[in-house]
């Protein structure tokens, strides 16, 4: 019985239902759909900066080469920053929440499915934008985090400074829209009896990372703002012959960038903490002191940003209050460790690839953070500042914190997503050439920072001791590169033929692992209820402790005689993003008319959006011959 | 092993915390929108945070006029004010009247809401008209700039809030509108209190604070 909940509305496109082929994606408003489109789109970003931080290695390999020019390498750079921060780590981790937090709190979908793909849209069509800017007159070559007043007209008149000033501005918004979308879902969509304690880490983490996203992203938007509006309508904020503080912009942009920083490590903190017990069949050691040093971090989270600006000279009094910050936020994340080595001892331990990188996590994040507490020290940290010892410390807590977790994610989810198990012997093989060369690339980044080698610099000169370092340095891009591909060809070659995961591959805890490997359009057959903490590894265990099933039909009890609720496929997410996306582009050219258009465009969409309704329909599962 | 502990005295089953909705269970009784509405206030209070943070940290850094004391208008900018705040009221007049579903009231006051915001808004087009006639722009000095920026963002955000009034005024014409709608006139009316509150803080630190 399959019965529109809406009454019809003048409509101007008729609701798409596609469910396969491309017109599907593109309309799509399904978490898991747009979950998947956000986990290829990052990693294809992320190929895409590591061709850069290649071509950069390539160029430091040996002393004095001449590989790149100076401009390209600034180029370089800036866009290895760039698309690792915003266009790769942190959609990864949003991608992640997508396809698994409605599944694991037994939701159909997200709050607001259309929102949810709107941001979607302007992130990727966002991000394409920036690249474009390599064919339309030169990358930005300002750093990732483009310090006015670098970035005035005077100073930057190419495009490339625009692109990156509107792009992010663009993706900025989308990444709000959908912290503000986990926000309301989490609260809101949690099934019968998921109390905010027993709901899933990972669920945890993300209600914290979405509550920091949507404080310190609206700082960095004002700031893209402003520079925006001092390129393209002539204001000053960054003009400092008219007597404006170029250090706003370090402000504005560090108190959104520290934040962003836990923005990028949490839901990767997530992750570790799903799969670590899972692999070591115990319930998570300390779940509340978990949850609280989390939700304590993403506070402190505020209170650090000027430890960025320790050497632009604020004062005795201002350093020492934000280093004393500093190592006051490295207290909960050390009591983080503690919990996943808790968890660890006197388990029973599978050693899958997926629990080899929580491990390789543990050792990488934690030298990340002893280094992160060194340079905490003002006056430690104005020896190195602006060095490779600076580069190689948040390489540790970024790469080898969020990327190595996500990539044992990948292996852990993927049986979900596909229903088809990644090869352990291959992944194991990529694993050991991806952790080895890892530290081959940036732990002798430490010791040529140390020597006092400067990070942004195209070359250096021979016979003053960077050379072995740099050397080895480059050496280990080889031997992450060789661990990479493995990892892709296994994952190609597991979607072409791999074998069948079944519902259930590693025996897991939450409620993902309830239904069918892929999961279907609808998700659940019924709502799923929940008891206890950990309630599906509870009720496949009754040793351990006896709980209802999750499956409400399978207690006696009664569930929602509607059926699951799949909301209804629109095009007016894509068409509000190409509007903001086009408007931009005349925007960026100076062509008034085309950002006008784009402006009334978008508020039509807004408005057909609206007048639309969520629509959708009700599907029944649980009776025979609804299965699709 | 409290957290392990099963919670067998309140009942699991749809119903008992939450509710059933058309769209499936939620575990709040908040409606959606309700919750969204309060999240993005949250968040726009950062970004006029910001925008006030950069208006105070520019304050009195212009190298050239005109300066706030040369151009501001305190009457004036008193009763557009005035307007704003009144404004408010009738917006819960309005959402009052949908409630008890007395729709003439409610279209009455709805009006009269989008029509207060839109004096405020001519009080403001006045006023920056005056502002370049006195010769300051936004090009002019750091007080030009972020002053036209500070208050343009807020007009703009009145000017969304007119529009979505308008927006639910003409609808209830085209389509019944009964009380069952009032959460989505609510969530409008929050967020025209949060755009007149903004307006308190800005009337005071750009205003007022001018002149003691």
């Amino acid at each position: 019985m399959a019965a529109s909940t809406n009454v019809a509305q003048p409509a101007l496109f008729v609701r798409p239902t596609w469910r396969t082929g491309l017109r599907s994606w593109l309309t799509t408003v399904d978490h898991k759909k747009l979950g998947i489109l956000y986990i290829l789109s990052s990693f294809v970003f992320m190929g895409l900066a590591s061709i850069e931080a290649f071509i950069m290695r390539l160029q430091l390999m040996r002393p004095g080469q001449q590989l790149v020019s100076p401009d390209f390498f600034n180029q370089m750079f800036t866009m290895h920053g760039v698309t690792m921060v915003f266009l790769a780590i942190m959609p990864l981790g949003i991608g992640f929440a997508n396809y698994f937090v409605p599944l694991m709190i037994g939701a159909r979908d997200l709050a607001f499915p259309r929102l949810n793909a709107f941001g979607y849209w302007v992130y990727s069509l966002g991000g394409l934008m920036i690249y474009t800017s390599f064919f339309l007159g030169g990358a930005p070559d300002i750093g990732w985090t483009g310090y006015a007043p670098n970035t005035s007209l005077s100073a930057n008149p190419g495009l490339g400074v625009d692109f990156y000033m509107y792009g992010l501005f663009v993706s900025g918004i989308g990444t709000t829209a959908t912290a503000m979308n986990l926000i309301v879902t989490i609260i809101n969509m949690r099934a019968p009896g998921m109390t905010f304690m027993r709901m899933p880490v990972f669920v945890w983490m993300m209600l914290i990372t979405s509550f920091m996203i949507i404080f310190a992203f609206p700082p960095l938007t004002v700031a893209f703002l402003q520079v925006i509006l001092d390129r393209t309508f002539g204001t000053l904020f960054y003009v400092p012959e008219a007597g404006a503080l170029p250090i706003l912009w370090q402000h504005l942009f560090w108190i959104f960038g520290h934040p962003e920083v836990y923005i990028i490590i949490l839901p990767a903190f997530g992750l570790v903490s799903e799969m670590i017990p899972t692999f070591s069949r115990k319930p998570l050691f300390g779940y509340p002191v978990m949850v609280l040093a989390s939700i304590l971090i993403a506070f402190m989270g505020f209170a650090v940003w000027s430890h960025h600006m320790f050497t632009t000279g604020l004062g005795p009094v201002v350093n020492t209050a934000f280093s004393l910050t500093s190592f006051i936020i490295g207290i909960p994340t050390g009591v983080k460790i503690f919990n996943w080595l808790g968890t660890l001892w006197g388990g029973n331990i599978r050693f899958t690839t997926s629990l080899m990188y929580c491990l390789a996590f543990i050792v990488t994040f934690t030298l990340g953070g002893i280094t992160g507490i060194m340079v905490a020290m003002p006056t430690f940290d104005a020896q190195v500042h602006d060095t490779y010892f600076v580069v190689a410390h948040f390489h540790y807590a970024m790469g080898g914190g969020a990327l190595l977790t996500f990539l044992g994610g990948v292996h852990y989810w993927f049986p979900k997503m596909t229903g088809k198990l990644l090869d352990e012997r291959l992944g194991k093989a990529a694993f050991w050439f991806i952790v080895i060369g890892f530290h081959t690339i940036f732990f002798p980044q430490h010791l040529a920072g140390l020597m006092g080698m400067p990070r942004r610099i195209q070359t250096y000169p021979a016979g003053i001791g960077l050379e072995l370092w740099n050397l080895m340095s480059t050496f280990g891009t080889f031997i992450m590169g060789i661990g990479l591909v493995l990892f892709a060809i296994n994952v190609i070659k597991t979607f072409r033929s791999g074998k069948p995961a079944g519902n259930d591959p590693w025996d897991g805890r939450t409620l993902e692992w309830a239904t069918s490997s892929p999961p279907p359009y609808y998700d659940f057959d019924v709502q799923p209820v929940v008891n206890s903490i950990d309630a599906l590894w509870a009720y496949k265990h009754p040793e351990t402790l006896h709980v209802e099933p999750i499956d409400p039909r399978k207690a006696g009890r009664e569930y929602d005689p509607h059926g699951i609720h799949v909301p209804g496929q629109s095009w007016y997410p894509l068409l509000a993003s190409l509007a903001i996306i086009v408007g931009s582009y005349g925007l960026i050219y100076d062509n008034l008319v085309l950002a006008i258009v784009s402006g009334f465009f978008f508020i039509f969409t807004i408005f057909g959006w609206a007048f639309e309704g969520v629509g959708g329909h009700h599907v029944h599962p649980e009776l025979e011959g609804e299965r699709a | 092993m409290s957290a392990h502990a099963v919670d067998t005295a309140a009942p699991v089953a749809p119903g008992s915390r939450g509710a059933i909705t058309a769209h499936g269970w939620r575990s709040t009784r908040l409606p959606d929108v309700k919750l969204l509405m309060w999240v993005f206030l949250a968040s726009d209070c950062m970004f006029f945070g910001s925008l006030i943070g950069t208006y105070l940290a520019y304050h009195n850094r212009s190298l050239v006029g005109p300066f706030p004391i040369d151009v501001l208008n305190i009457p004036l900018t008193t009763v557009s004010s005035f307007v704003l705040l009144m404004s408010s009221f009738l917006m819960v007049l309005a959402l009052h009247a949908l409630k008890v579903d007395d729709i003439p009231k409610f279209r009455l006051w709805t009006a009269g809401v989008a029509f207060f915001g839109s004096i405020f808004l001519g009080f403001q087009v006045y006023e920056f008209v005056h502002f370049v006639n006195a010769g300051l722009s936004i090009h002019q000095n750091l007080f030009g700039t972020t002053f036209f920026i500070l208050t343009g963002t807020h007009g703009i955000h009145v000017t969304v809030g007119v529009l979505w009034l308008l927006a639910f005024l003409i609808q209830s014409y085209v389509r019944p509108t009964s009380s069952k709608d009032a959460v989505y006139l609510e969530i409008a009316g929050l967020y025209w209190h949060f755009v007149d509150i903004v307006w308190i803080v800005i009337f005071t630190v750009v205003y007022l604070v001018e002149f003691v």
